[in-house]
């Protein structure tokens, strides 16, 4: 994993083994923001009566995709650490659907990075949850070269 | 303990296929559950440092409140998650991690439940989440 370093960030973002792990994809990258995809698989399914994607899926898709945004705000590569992350389920997604996250970083200062966030299944304005989160930037945590 | 209560600890356990997904299991010591998260590769976030996958440590947060939900309300389907907050407090390095709930309030409807995840040191804890969580005894 020594090219994790150095990989471009839409590389790098991909490459952290629970994205693999997830399937997730990504669908744009533009300075502070991002947006990425989870599909939706038997294996992720969170209530077996109705076969919806477990919320667990949508936080750890959203969670990624902050982490997208910011690093795409900084526009050079520098640790981050989230420090909270508060999500609102609007609605269970559709049954047997993906779902597709689009963060927005609309606020760093030198330290802390401020990140909006909303997640839908299959129409972008028909919303499925929605996030804020704060990071810490620059953390002590060994330094990405890139 | 009573076995209906296990039985439906089990069924979520068992049923729930993003549990398996993840690896998680429970230990009970009588009515006391610790939820157990054991390391495996593909919960890593940053292969670096390295370190588990915030969204991993948020999702087995929220599994650990629906579980132990699921043994206090037994018979009933998998309450719907309204809203969480998750706070990271240290990196989640890369070995097994350990949760419990508190359940600050189990109404009719919504229960407030408290969550905290350790690793090496429960007075060190990793993460903690509050959650709102919609109980379902009223739909069919």
């Amino acid at each position: 994993m020594s090219d994790f370093n150095t990989a471009p960030l839409p590389e790098r973002m991909l490459m952290a083994p629970h994205a693999d792990a997830l399937g997730l994809s990504l669908v744009s990258i533009e300075k502070g923001r991002g947006v990425m995809s989870a599909p939706w698989r038997e294996e992720l399914v969170g209530d077996p009566e109705t076969g919806v994607i477990a919320s667990g899926v949508v936080t750890a898709l959203i969670d990624h995709t902050c982490g997208l945004a910011i690093n795409s705000a900084m526009g050079e590569m520098t640790p981050i650490a989230t420090l909270d992350l508060r999500i609102d389920y609007l609605r269970p997604a559709a049954p047997k659907t993906g779902v597709t996250a689009e963060a927005h970083a609309y606020r760093l200062t030198r330290t802390v990075g401020f990140v909006r966030a909303e997640a839908w299944d299959v129409e972008r304005g028909d919303l499925v949850a929605t996030a804020q989160a704060a990071f810490m930037l620059n953390t002590r945590a060994q330094p990405l070269k890139g | 303990m009573q076995d209906t209560a296990i039985q439906s600890l089990d069924a979520f356990l068992q049923k729930v296929p993003y549990v398996r997904f993840l690896g998680m299991r429970v230990e009970l010591a009588g009515d006391e559950m610790t939820a157990v998260l054991p390391f495996r590769q593909s919960l890593i976030g940053n292969p670096v440092l390295p370190a588990l996958h915030g969204g991993v440590i948020g999702a087995f947060m929220e599994l650990t409140a629906l579980a132990q939900l699921s043994l206090t309300a037994p018979g009933q389907r998998v309450p719907k998650t309204i809203d969480i907050t998750i706070e990271y407090l240290r990196s989640g390095r890369a070995r097994d991690t350990y949760a419990r709930a508190i359940l600050r309030k189990v109404g009719r409807r919504v229960a407030n439940v408290q969550v905290e995840a350790w690793q090496d040191s429960r007075s060190q804890p990793i993460a903690g989440l509050t959650g709102h969580f919609l109980m379902r005894n009223e739909e069919a």
